[in-house]
């Protein structure tokens, strides 16, 4: 056999090979991959808008974000919404699932679901198939703050005086996390009832025939066997956490508003760059969002890697 | 006394479970209902009530201001391409790093997985430049391009997976039978895929009909006759036409929602499947 001379097939298998990856890969690389690192080039110039005139500036963006005030809301921001809004979903929706795959109690040895558990994961799921556009116009209405607004007119019912629920700056936040848990908990029910639904039923009624009651089904049995997906739920809602960009464009008072309360980095990038034209800042702040999205990302994997229960 | 706590915690569930129901089911009954209703019926002192009389005269006031059926279809043409061209860019490119040694496999898989880490705040700016630059911004080829480009690490990652999990003997017999390794992928592979396609096609329709952050960078507002869906809904509770036509407010978003939720009660199985797909795995 000669050098230098592949045989037919594999030259066959290279060009294969070649003309499956050209496409996919170029369209990848211009319009993904090379943005991103423009972005990470133009976090360190002072460019304006799409001029091809600008200076390298070094660290200066960098600096500056440090005395954004806005910035630093954003950030404080990301935090809240990362410490109560993942907590709070996950919470509801183990509880629900949990009583719509195994709350229905036992007949014929077996456990089952509360009685129409198929149509409340239909009904639940609704929100998530929504555009969050959709879902911020949608509640811009329920939540006016007026006394006839949906919300308050039900509260109303009750004595509650009318809430500001967008326009206090001390609650607007929490009403969007509030918004947000309304869309996911369907998505995140679910997820654990596919979770709950891999664990043989037998594991679960060897437990209920020991006698082990619903509390403890659920907190030494049920947890530790989906705790899995609730970590692959956790590390989702984490980073939807760091976005929120779109509800709170849409829902929030004067975008982000009122008075920075609500805003986040998302929505302070977007704002740099096409309300002000600040490309190069914009990208330092992309980079700051990136850094903290990876640092979540690689804390959550080392805090919540646990022994997988084989089964 | 053991039935009759049973009894009570199935009572209990259900009173949760009803109200959460309520809790969803409520806006959305709202808007259809109140797109029927004068302002005083909306700002009366029962809101929550029928309206006294069926007026579809906001729906045609909706339909006419909003542009909704007008952006309709352009989101339907852009989706439509860009979720044709992700899956058959993403399969092909999955399929050859998941069944295809060659140097060089690992470090562009990884390129391809590395995207799903990146949010797409970080290229906000220079993404803008690109499409400038190429002269795509504000058209719907640009905006299919880029969505292609934004969902390939996901379908990737995913189609990829799929891959591996499919057996190799038949595919390895037509190769012998002299099958070419294109006519292998095409007539073989794809169709054994089928349930990891759909999955992934649906997840790809949904997550570029409701994309918003996109389109609102590519297609500015000096090209609204180009405009998504989701840049029309946003505009709808902003734009001037709206300042005293509630009904016609919730007309045209009950005209966004209505198709979604006929094609969610249609197919919510494959829906539920496809959108948990990336997270069950």
């Amino acid at each position: 056999m000669r050098r230098g001379r592949p045989a037919p097939g594999a030259v066959r298998k290279w060009g294969f090979i070649a003309s499956f990856l050209a496409v996919p890969l170029a369209v990848y690389i211009i319009f993904f991959v090379s943005p991103n690192l423009q972005a990470l080039q133009l976090a360190l110039t002072n460019s304006r808008g799409i001029s091809p005139d600008f200076e390298y500036v070094g660290l200066d963006n960098f600096t500056r974000l440090l005395d954004d005030d806005a910035f630093w809301a954003a950030v404080r921001h990301h935090g809240l919404i990362l410490l109560v809004m993942p907590l709070v979903t996950i919470v509801i929706a183990l509880f629900f699932s949990f009583l719509l795959n195994l709350g229905g109690g036992q007949k014929n040895g077996q456990l089952r679901g509360v009685w129409g558990s198929a149509f409340y994961k239909v009904v639940f799921f609704f929100p998530q198939v929504l555009a969050v556009v959709i879902v911020g116009v949608l509640f811009q209405a329920i939540l006016n703050p007026q006394k006839t607004g949906i919300l308050n007119s039900v509260l109303g019912l009750f004595g509650v005086d009318p809430v500001g629920w967008l326009i206090n700056p001390d609650l607007a936040l929490w009403t969007l996390m509030g918004v947000m848990v309304w869309q996911g908990v369907g998505f995140y029910v679910v997820l654990f009832s596919a979770g709950m639904a891999g664990v043989p039923k037998e594991v679960f009624e060897a437990a209920a025939l020991d006698g082990a009651n619903r509390f403890t089904l659920f907190f030494k049995i049920t947890l530790p066997l989906v705790w899995n997906t609730v970590q692959v739920g956790w590390v989702y809602l984490g980073i939807a956490a760091f976005d929120a960009f779109a509800l709170v464009q849409v829902l929030s008072v004067d975008r982000g508003g009122p008075d920075n309360s609500t805003t986040v980095l998302p929505l302070e990038i977007f704002r740099q760059t096409f309300t002000y034209y600040k490309f190069g800042y914009a990208s330092a702040m992309g980079v700051a969002l990136v850094f903290l999205v990876l640092t979540f990302a690689a804390l959550t994997l080392r805090v919540t890697r646990r022994e997988r229960i084989e089964y | 006394m053991k039935q009759q706590s049973s009894r009570l915690f199935g009572g209990l569930s259900h009173v949760v479970l009803v109200l959460w129901t309520i809790m969803v089911v409520t806006p959305i009954v709202y808007t259809f209902l109140n797109s029927f209703k004068s302002n005083t019926e909306i700002f009366g002192d029962s809101p929550l009530s029928l309206p006294q009389s069926w007026n579809w005269g906001s729906w045609g006031r909706a339909w006419e201001t909003s542009r909704i059926g007008e952006y309709m279809i352009n989101t339907i043409i852009v989706v439509a391409f860009s979720t044709f061209f992700t899956m058959l860019l993403g399969s092909m490119a999955a399929y050859v790093l998941s069944r295809y040694v060659f140097r060089g496999n690992r470090i562009i898989y990884t390129l391809f997985v590395a995207g799903l880490s990146i949010p797409p705040f970080l290229a906000l700016s220079a993404l803008y430049k690109v499409v400038d630059n190429v002269g795509l911004l504000g058209t719907h080829t640009g905006v299919v391009i880029v969505y292609v480009a934004f969902s390939l690490p996901f379908t990737v990652f995913f189609l990829s997976a799929f891959f591996r999990t499919l057996p190799t003997t038949v595919a390895e017999a037509a190769m012998m039978d002299g099958c070419s390794h294109t006519r292998t992928f095409f007539q073989i592979m794809l169709p054994m895929a089928k349930p990891g396609l759909v999955s992934i096609t649906i997840f790809n329709v949904i997550g570029q009909w409701n994309q918003y952050l996109l389109p609102i960078v590519l297609l500015p507002g000096d090209r609204q006759d180009k405009w998504l869906i989701t840049q029309g809904i946003a505009n709808i509770s902003t734009s001037a036409g709206y300042e005293a036509d509630w009904a016609g407010l919730f007309a045209a978003l009950s005209m966004a929602i209505i198709p979604i939720l006929i094609v969610y009660v249609v197919f919510q199985r494959q829906i539920q499947t496809g959108l948990t797909a990336g997270a069950v795995k």
